[in-house]
């Protein structure tokens, strides 16, 4: 099989990309492993900011740029985030000519709630209403619009097959993947002159998580097995709002919409943390208050193990024509209503801030031998997979699906005019693609070993306990030693069942591979990362230091060795946004 | 101890479907019904295939029969399902069973693309969004929410007998949508895609998708809508 460009993921980023190139007429195949609307992007409830100028007619991307990076705490690339936010406007509406059905003010326009980290003006007009919504089911509409149109425009869909590892020709280029029919068990080498990734978060490395079960960072891991590098991989986010128990994320749109947070004594806590945004303040400093609140004892219920999040004082309207999805699912798995009574919320794993490194067309990135960036031939990513690097150590609400849709269409756009220019690539030797089965061979033929399902725990149990909200060094290092011990009896996972035909079994021991290499990444630039910045917070270096860390983290999986790279401080039409301290 | 009874499928040992019971252990919880197959197959049996992805009930992978009815099993609470302990998970019927609990939809989507589920609108659009009024948008709630889990067109009579001509529930709650939207220009042709005997007019309104729909929509009410459209056109 052989195409233009192959994506690999069918969620929104994927879609993005895919859909441009098959509008241009190129010959474009998703690989996605489950059906596309079953992607993670549908969970996404609060919306997408872009300063499109509907609720403030004298908004400007560039106060949504400044919001970014320090929101980023000054270590996103300050070119990629001007990119972000300047084309902003004209990928939202053209969802909009799509379809996507967005909520509307009274004047017709796109609505716009507010979100944490937004202002005005450079911070100093006030909280800003830039999050562009579809109720609080933006990520919903927008996936199946983006799907609807991809079916429109004749895409590829290989649904149900799973990535397993990339292909390599002789000259170090990437000409594809070696994929499974998770149906019929078929292994084909699907080759491309370009190979997207677009696989998406894998938030499933911690055991109390938003993510989907299908989060488990398939890009990354194979990014890694075939040698290339990660960047920032340890900045993970903790949204303050994830449902007690569940794991199931309540929007900040409920926030946003003029919800708070309280402990048990029913304070309005967020207002001695963060005195001016309060519960608007950025995701990292509201989830540490939280923490912060139940360590010393002030949280509710039984355990006194979570807060609350009020929302009754809004009224039954306002929640069931804004927040309806969430009345829904508190409803379902707090047994709570929240029109009568507040949510129980904990803090909980919800974004990889880090990923594949790459430049703002998506072209994947690594580090040559004399500290220079190297665009790797052939592969591209883009969305929660890749590190471009927009979101830095701590991402703003409501900017994710904005990645993904600018993030996806620039990876389209860019391998649409060097498709026009021609793409010229060496056929892989059969050892390449030998090489690129061993994986698949190696997990069927293991008949003793574990079962996977208790490693996975004992995995996310690890991360969870070890590289939380707050990390510290010592612990940090014992958790390191608990994952030397897993890689091996992770590579050695039973599999029971042999069968060819929609073996869900495999597909999993599969994943779990995945799983690890994220979370092996992610510990050991963790405990490498000696300041707290974003949402990286240690107990053992509390300050920010921008002396030595100003920087992104590179991590190199052949050596497992931590690296630097520089942050990009130079935009093109607007001066630099210089760090300083980060307050709300 | 919870009786769970699975049916069971191998395409390739199995010669007929068979029914399989698993005691599983809930601690006593009034767990979601995913929770269970989830013990089930990382406890007792490793082989069972299912479908599932967010656990929060807006993906529609984990659309399946519980003890008679459709629903979601990330939604479905025990306590809302189980009778006298026992709980029977079967696959959404009406459609080919590939393994265990995994259905073939390949006809339920194509019946979804056959309405042609996009935005069609023949004016070059605007340089910002195009407006549409709150009252406008009103009209696509109950509409744009569907999450294409099946559950409706396996439990309609009208499906099960026409699969291949009767759009079903699922497609024409999508065609609604977009002949509702007043951005979409395409109505009259649309309408004349659905004039046929079998396509919209095989809903008898017998409403087994309103019943089982686990996001609360009700594709009896559009087709409907949709009944009356083509009868004004024709008239």
């Amino acid at each position: 099989m052989d195409f233009d460009g192959v994506i690999v993921g069918g969620g929104g980023a994927g879609m993005r990309a895919a859909l441009q190139l098959s509008k241009s007429g190129y010959n474009t195949a998703v690989i996605s492993k489950v059906f596309p609307t079953r992607s993670h992007t549908v969970s996404a409830q609060g919306g997408i900011t872009c300063a499109i100028a509907s609720d403030d007619p004298d908004d400007d991307w560039r106060w949504h740029m400044y919001d970014t990076v320090k929101g980023s705490d000054y270590i996103g690339d300050q070119d990629a985030i001007e990119y972000m936010c300047s084309v902003g406007p004209e990928a939202i509406f053209e969802l909009e000519h799509m379809g996507l059905p967005f909520s509307r003010t009274e004047s017709g326009r796109i609505y716009q709630r507010p979100f944490g980290g937004q202002s005005k003006n450079f911070g100093e007009g006030g909280q800003a209403a830039r999050t562009c919504a579809a109720a609080d089911r933006t990520g919903h509409a927008l996936l199946h619009t983006l799907y609807q149109n991809n079916i429109k425009n004749d895409t590829v869909f290989f649904n149900e097959w799973f990535a397993i590892d990339l292909v390599k020709n002789q000259s170090g280029a990437v000409v594809g993947v070696i994929a499974i029919c998770i149906e019929t068990g078929e292994v084909v080498f699907i080759k491309a002159k370009a190979t997207v990734f677009a696989t998406g978060g894998a938030g499933r490395i911690y055991a109390s998580t938003t993510n989907a079960h299908i989060n488990t960072g398939d890009g990354i891991g194979m990014a890694l097995r075939a040698g290339f590098p990660v960047q920032d991989i340890e900045m993970w986010q903790f949204h303050p709002t994830g449902i007690h128990g569940a794991g199931t994320l309540v929007t900040e749109g409920c926030r946003g919409e003029g919800g708070y947070l309280i402990n048990k004594d029913g304070e309005r806590f967020m207002e001695r943390y963060a005195p001016n945004a309060k519960d608007l303040a950025g995701r990292d400093v509201v989830a540490r208050s939280m923490v912060l609140e139940i360590i010393e004892g002030r949280g509710c219920g039984p355990e006194a193990d979570h807060v609350f999040l009020k929302l009754d004082h809004l009224g039954e309207e306002v929640l069931e024509t804004r927040l309806p999805g969430i009345c829904e699912l508190s409803r379902t798995f707090a047994h709570a209503d929240p029109v009568k009574e507040p949510i129980p919320v904990v803090p909980t794993c919800h974004y990889m801030m880090g990923g594949i490194p790459t430049n703002v067309h998506g072209q994947v990135l690594t580090v040559d031998s004399s500290g220079q960036d190297s665009i790797v031939p052939g592969l591209y990513a883009c969305g929660e997979a890749a590190c471009v690097s927009v979101h830095g150590a701590n991402r703003l609400g409501g900017n994710s699906l904005l990645d993904l849709v600018v993030f996806g269409r620039a990876s389209g756009l860019f391998i649409e005019s060097a498709l026009r220019d021609g793409i010229d690539v060496a056929d892989p030797s059969s050892s390449d693609v030998e090489d690129a089965c061993n994986r698949l061979n190696k997990v069927n033929e293991n008949s003793k070993g574990e079962k996977s399902s208790d490693l996975r725990k004992e995995l996310q149990n690890v991360m969870q306990n070890h590289f939380g909200v707050f990390r510290n060094g010592k612990f940090m290092r014992e958790g390191i030693e608990k994952l030397v011990d897993l890689r091996s009896r992770i590579y050695d996972a039973r599999l029971d069942d042999k069968s060819q035909q929609f073996n869900t079994a495999r597909i999993e021991n599969l994943e779990l591979q995945n799983l690890f290499e994220v979370a092996e990444a992610t510990a050991i630039v963790a405990e490498g990362r000696e300041e707290s910045r974003g949402a990286h917070a240690r107990e053992d270096f509390q300050d920010r230091d921008d002396e030595n860390w100003l920087c992104h983290s590179m991590y190199y999986p052949t050596d497992r060795k931590v690296g630097k790279r520089d942050v990009n401080f130079t935009p093109k039409t607007v001066d630099t946004f210089q760090p300083k301290i980060r307050t709300y | 101890m919870l009786q769970v009874s699975l049916y069971r499928y191998s395409p390739e040992t199995d010669e007929a479907p068979k029914m399989q019971d698993f005691r599983v252990d809930t601690g006593g919880k009034d767990l979601m019904v995913l929770d269970v197959l989830e013990l089930v197959k990382s406890q007792l049996d490793s082989s069972v295939a299912y479908r599932r992805s967010c656990r929060e009930g807006v993906c529609g992978s984990d659309g399946l029969n519980m003890n008679g009815k459709n629903g979601l099993a990330c939604i479905t609470p025990l306590s809302e399902v189980v009778k006298k302990g026992k709980l029977v998970i079967r696959p959404l019927p009406g459609l080919p069973v590939i393994r265990d609990l995994v259905v073939d939809m390949s006809l339920f989507y194509a019946q979804y693309e056959k309405v042609e589920p996009y935005l069609q609108n023949d004016e070059s659009p605007p340089e910002i969004e195009r407006l549409q009024t709150p009252e406008d948008r009103e009209k696509l709630d109950g509409l744009y929410e569907c999450i294409l889990c099946a559950c409706c067109s396996t439990s309609c009579p009208s499906f099960w007998w026409n699969p291949e001509r009767f759009i079903g529930p699922a497609g024409l709650l999508q065609s609604y949508r977009f002949l509702a939207d007043s951005r979409d220009t395409a109505t009259q042709e649309r309408l004349s895609k659905l004039e046929d005997p079998f396509s919209v007019f095989r809903c008898h309104g017998i409403q087994n998708c309103a019943s089982v729909c686990p996001k609360g929509l009700n594709p009896t009410k559009a087709i409907g809508h949709i009944k009356s459209m083509l009868l004004s056109k024709s008239n």
